[in-house]
């Protein structure tokens, strides 16, 4: 027969549907009979079979169109600088993402290992290929910001804090908190770390405010980069979200693993409210000069994001299946965020050790000030003279704030998610293997204390994780000079002296913070002095520390 | 009252504004390039995933439930006085991979569509579309085998180059293995009676590819990430992999009367001498490491021997696939010989002796 056809038939070619072919490829699976897989990532949950996967994708189709998000993103960078971006960026935004990108890449990446846990788990091989295709995205999304911090260091006034970003992030106080919750990824229970706290919790509910929000003020502040690379970067997520809710709902039906379940939801939500809301928070709330009162602030896009869609329409819907949802934990986090001040809180603490910094942090001023008023009543009485203070302190040879007198107490760091206990009144402390530590709030302590051991409630959880390492910060430095820890971290420009942090973003030489000026101060760790207390001083001084403290205006 | 009012007022936040001091730090500073300075690839990748003996000042601060952390270097049975030295020599970050991936997909459906317009499929030899049919329909399962045991092996690198150039490989061959089942699809459907359940059948039980599976398997079930990569790309792929596509597929495949195969195979054997590079230089800095070389080694011989061992009983297995064409072009024994020079100059490479079992 002759090949030759008419044109009718060329151009009603027949092909596959997406539906075969997304059935053809599952079906490359099959289960193997001389050797088996080594499970080596631990779990104690037992997966059920599959409900069907909600994801149809190929590769063939998912490579074009992964090149495609990225020629946008490359182009708009290209655009960016023609059209002089850098020119009307505020400073006060790119600083902080100086913190925010040498942070991100590694949860990013650690997304992309945690795919080798899910999917050895994975029941059914077309969920097993939809983690595998996650896995290439989260490695796309991990080298595109780097990609992008590199631009910003490259094009940005100020480069330096960029410069050494990856160092920066093993050794700063406020990346350990970052490092936290990229860690929890892929360590200990693989579907309580891959599955519940990374995709249930994390991608679900708080790449929202992540990915989405932030990249709305990063525009209000001239930087259209992070916004194109971010939302590429969010138009991945719905897949991971499927996957994550394709293996929740393959636990989810066997009742042995309910108790887990509830225990998993509780860590993960509590914690990543605790890290992500305090970093994320932070930065829209104190990164922007855009004070525009009719922009939702953190505290409404957190409703919107948090409250309104994952709560209500993704968590609340678990219970049909017998899962107890801590209701009680959400609206705890929703008051921490309205009315306990959580987020300016821990922009206060941040500020306060502005010097342990490699970003600038520029301060609050009257502008801010009725912004914040206005969003959050009662935030003047509050911080109002905090920030004035910051900004009477933050020429070079002032006393350090953390060091002045303004009635500021540094605050203790929790054990189970890093982030200071800014929310003084819920200070938490216990013992643990004969061991004092201290927590942010009760949900916190129960995190270390019952979740995070080898028993559940009397069930043995061999696989679920410990915290380890030298957690605190502060103790690496304790009883050590400023200058000095400064230069051990590496803090410094290249000029040997000027620190990489600055209290205020003026850049000529004069107001520059040099070693000399934080010479002399001695870093204290909490903990350390807490351990050492006798239980009457130690009880007198929880006590006091709940009682919070007022800023005396300088 | 205020500081900044004693400022001069900032004009611009463009690089070059303002000269103070660090104004001009505009490379990362905190690694040491391979070459003269850091290439891109470099940027994007070094230190990305820290230890504690780059930086990580508290040491990673979770641990699994008996105490290993979150990276360990007892993950494999190799030993380096360096783990950061090793960069990919294909560079791989997210958007070159991309493009790769994505011309690649391009280039197929060009060839794949433009031939079954031409009807080329209805000219293909019946007894080779039986070959495609019912052994490239089982290879294909093969290929997606040692994806999965790449996509696993990624989680345990010690370093982000490492893990990296695993996670791309495991990309490679996931693609491909799904490259052969749509083209499997596709061909079929303009062929009567093409079996669809053909490959997936041989390749559970026809006694032709049961080395192959028992190969695939036992380097899935290996618990050692660097003795999967090892086996993947120096044993598997030079005794199997490139046997069947170069060795045969592509080899053959002309004299039926089927060009578009070749095209769809020789992806492959490109993916393969990328991440095959990447594999040897891994592989070649372990065995010349100065205080732990002789050991690794020893320890990789023993991989060798083990896996060549496997992969050369699969490779003589399937031998009778090579009669079955109606044309044949092709000896086994020519295929072998060429599989036996390519094992030879890989081991010589990474400073290892070629397998006994090989002799
Ligand atoms: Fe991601
Ligand atoms: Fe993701």
């Amino acid at each position: 027969m002759s090949g030759a056809m008419t044109l009718n038939k060329i151009t009603q070619q027949k092909g596959i549907g997406i539906s075969e072919a997304t059935r053809r490829i599952a079906d490359l699976g099959w289960t193997p009979s001389y050797v088996q897989e080594a499970m080596t990532f631990p779990t104690d949950y037992r997966i059920a079979k599959a409900p069907k996967d909600p994801m149809k994708q190929v590769l063939r189709s998912y490579f074009p169109m992964q090149e495609e998000k990225d020629n946008r993103v490359y182009g708009a960078l290209d655009a960016a600088l023609r059209g002089d971006m850098f020119r009307n960026v505020q400073p006060r935004w790119v600083e902080w993402m100086k913190l925010f990108l040498a942070i991100i890449p590694f949860p990013e990446i650690s997304a992309a290992r945690s795919m080798a846990m899910v999917g050895r788990l994975a029941p059914g091989d077309d969920l097993r290929t939809g983690f595998t295709m996650q896995m290439v995205d989260e490695f796309r999304h991990s080298t595109i910001q780097m990609n992008l911090k590199k631009w910003y260091m490259e094009n940005y006034i100020d480069p330096a804090g960029f410069d050494i970003t990856e160092a920066a992030f093993g050794k700063c106080y406020a990346t350990t908190i970052g490092r936290q919750f990229g860690e929890a990824f892929v360590t200990g229970d693989a579907i309580t770390s891959a599955n519940i706290y990374l995709t249930v919790v994390a991608e679900t509910a708080f790449t929202n405010t992540l990915f989405v929000a932030m990249p709305s003020e990063a525009a209000r502040n001239g930087d259209y980069a992070l916004p194109t690379v971010f939302l590429s970067v969010q138009s991945d997520e719905s897949r991971h979200i499927g996957n994550g809710h394709s293996l929740l709902m393959s636990i989810l039906n066997k009742p042995e693993n309910h108790l887990l379940l509830e225990r998993d939801l509780r860590y993960a939500f509590w914690q990543n409210h605790g890290i992500v809301d305090a970093a994320i928070g932070t930065i829209i709330e104190y990164g922007t000069k855009n004070r525009d009162k009719k922009k939702e602030s953190y505290a409404e896009l957190w409703h919107r994001w948090i409250y309104e869609d994952y709560y209500r329409t993704y968590m609340l819907p678990l219970e049909k299946y017998g899962i107890k949802i801590h209701h009680d934990d959400v609206a705890h986090a929703w008051d921490r965020i309205v009315k306990q001040g959580y987020v300016h809180k821990v922009a206060q603490f941040f500020s306060a050790g502005w010097w342990a910094n490699f970003w600038r942090i520029d301060a609050m001023d009257e502008r801010d000030f009725e912004w914040f008023e206005y969003k959050y009543p009662g935030w003047y009485a509050e911080y109002g003279a905090w920030w004035e203070n910051y900004r009477k302190l933050s020429k070079p040879g002032s006393v350090p704030i953390t060091f002045a007198d303004t009635g500021y107490v540094y605050p203790h760091r929790c054990w189970s998610n890093l982030v200071p206990a800014v929310i003084r009144e819920e200070l938490q402390v216990d013992e643990v293997d004969g061991e004092l530590y201290t927590y942010g709030s009760e949900v916190d302590r129960w995190t270390h204390k019952e979740a995070f051991a080898p028993e559940y409630q009397g069930r043995p959880t061999p696989a679920m994780g410990r915290f380890s390492g030298r957690r605190q910060w502060e103790e690496l430095y304790h009883g050590w000079d400023m200058a000095d820890a400064i230069k051990d971290m590496g803090f410094v420009r290249p000029d040997g002296k000027t620190l990489i942090a600055q209290p205020h973003l003026s850049f000529e030489e004069k107001d520059q913070w040099t070693l000399d000026h934080v010479r002399g101060y001695t870093i204290q760790s909490p903990i350390v002095n807490l351990r050492a207390m006798t239980p009457e001083a130690r009880a007198q001084h929880i006590a006091d520390y709940r009682k919070g403290f007022t800023i005396k205006r300088l | 009252m205020s500081v900044q009012g004693e400022q001069s007022p900032l004009s611009s936040g463009a690089a070059g504004a303002a000269v103070f001091p660090g104004s001009d730090s505009r490379k990362f500073n905190y690694f040491e390039p391979k070459g003269r300075k850091a290439t891109h690839y470099e940027d994007m990748t070094v230190d990305v995933q820290p230890d504690p003996e780059r930086y990580l000042a508290q040491g990673w601060i979770l641990s699994f439930g008996d105490g290993t952390p979150t990276y360990s270097k007892d993950w494999t049975a190799l030993k380096s006085s360096n783990w950061h030295l090793y960069r990919a020599p294909d560079q791989e970050w997210e958007r070159t991979h991309y493009q790769r991936q994505s011309t690649i997909v391009g280039m197929l459906k060009n060839i794949v569509d433009n031939g079954r317009r031409a009807g080329a499929p209805s000219r293909f030899d019946p007894r080779w579309v039986k070959v495609l049919q019912d052994h490239v329909g089982a290879y294909k399962h093969a290929e997606y085998g040692l994806g999965k045991a790449l996509t696993q092996a990624q989680r345990y690198g010690y370093t982000q180059m490492i893990n990296n150039a695993i996670l791309t490989n495991s990309s490679y061959k996931l693609r491909f293995a799904q490259d052969l089942t749509l083209y499997l699809s596709e061909i079929g459907l303009d062929l009567n009676g093409f079996d669809h359940e053909a490959g997936k059948k041989h390749w559970l039980e026809d006694p032709l590819w049961q080395g192959v599976r028992e190969a695939i398997e036992t380097i899935g079930g290996a618990a050692d990430y660097l003795e999967q990569y090892f086996a993947i790309n120096l044993v598997f792929e030079p005794l199997v992999g490139e046997l069947f596509r170069s060795g045969f597929i592509m080899q053959a495949a002309a004299a039926q009367n089927d060009f578009i195969t070749p095209a769809v195979v020789s992806a492959a054997e490109a993916d393969y001498e990328q991440n095959l590079a990447n594999a040897v230089e891994l592989f070649q800095i372990m065995s010349s490491d100065a205080s732990h070389g002789e050991a690794n080694k020893l320890v990789m011989q023993g991989w060798l021997e083990r896996y060549a061992a496997l992969c050369g009983k699969a490779a003589d297995l399937l031998q009778p696939v090579w009669s079955q064409p109606r044309v044949k072009v092709v000896q086994f024994a020519d295929a072998k010989a060429a599989s036996a020079n390519r094992m030879a100059a890989i081991c010589d490479a990474v400073g290892l002796q070629a397998p006994l079992s090989l002799n």
